[in-house]
């Protein structure tokens, strides 16, 4: 399976995400720059965290409108997936791709620390590693990762199975409603979190919990 | 040339955790009687025409794809 890695100025989470989709898949991403208006045929296309743009005006504001969201938008219509993690997550929100916003931690401060994750829908192209109701670690780092959607968004995605992890055990960190921590399209090809699973995909990082989302995503599940 | 000011607010029933934490300094400075304090974004745009109604058509533009995000925000444009 190949994967591609958008790069815009600010993300900082870029390398993390290409060493473990290239540990991983066995195969390193091809990275895309902000300013490409095609993507090369890939299966998987990752928006990597950071702070794209300084997250001047709202976090991701900038970075949606670049070329590249118009050549990933292209590529999720026609059902290659898309994952968007942390400022990939804000910036996917922003283009329009995935449905609510994420607003200014309820803290206000940054958070960085390690939460529990429930995986709420396990029969998804990103998460069949898993079981329902699965509770896996991962770590966070952000200011603005506090998810809101209107009543009626709120209803269809619940309703849809588009809310995929939400923070259990009282973990929430950031205010999210419904502690919701990742959502994907009604189609089920792209798919936004917080979290960084990147993070937490082997030994060296004292867990491996976060590798069955990239697993899933590769078609790379151990038997 | 047009001067325009855009004032971006959050649509009500979004919740706003930075108004919250104004609201209570304020209380805590001594200032009675806040109901409530929503926290907006201000934009003063310089505009090179002289035709009001594309000015404004162009603003409205220019909140819909960038200065708003219309999922929790409400926008106003005014022209000077």
């Amino acid at each position: 399976m190949k994967s591609a890695v958008v790069q815009l100025p600010g993300l900082n989470r870029d390398r993390d995400m290409i060493a473990a989709l290239t540990k991983i898949s066995g195969h390193k991403p091809v990275t895309v720059w902000q300013t490409e208006t095609e993507i090369p045929d890939v299966d998987l296309i990752v928006i990597p965290g950071g702070f794209s743009y300084g997250d001047y005006l709202r976090c991701g504001a900038i970075a949606a409108r670049m070329p590249v969201m118009q050549a990933i938008k292209v590529k999720a219509d026609q059902g290659v997936k898309v994952l968007g993690v942390c400022n990939g997550f804000q910036i996917l929100l922003e283009a329009g791709l995935l449905p609510g916003a994420l607003m200014r931690n309820a803290s206000l401060k940054f958070v960085c620390r390690e939460v529990k994750l429930e995986i709420v829908n396990a029969d998804t192209d990103f998460t069949r590693a898993y079981s329902n109701g699965q509770v896996i670690r991962s770590p966070v780092a952000h200011h603005d990762g506090n998810y809101f959607a209107d009543a009626e968004t709120l209803k269809a995605i619940e309703g849809n199975g588009q809310v995929v992890f939400r923070y259990a055990e009282g973990t929430n960190p950031n205010g999210s409603i419904n502690d919701i921590a990742g959502v994907m399209n009604a189609k089920g090809n792209v798919l936004g979190m917080m979290p960084h699973p990147e993070n937490l995909i082997e030994a060296a990082h004292g867990g491996s919990d976060g590798r069955g989302i990239f697993a899933s995503a590769l078609n790379v599940i151990a038997a | 040339m047009i001067k325009a000011r855009v004032t971006v607010t959050l649509k009500n029933g979004v919740l706003d955790p930075q108004g919250k934490a104004i609201e209570g300094a304020l209380g805590a400075l001594g200032f009675d009687g806040i109901g409530q304090v929503r926290q907006g974004k201000v934009f003063d745009l310089q505009i090179e025409t002289a035709d009001k109604t594309k000015a404004e058509a162009d603003l409205k533009a220019m909140c819909e794809k960038l200065l708003a995000n219309t999922v929790i925000e409400n926008y106003t444009i005014s022209l000077a």
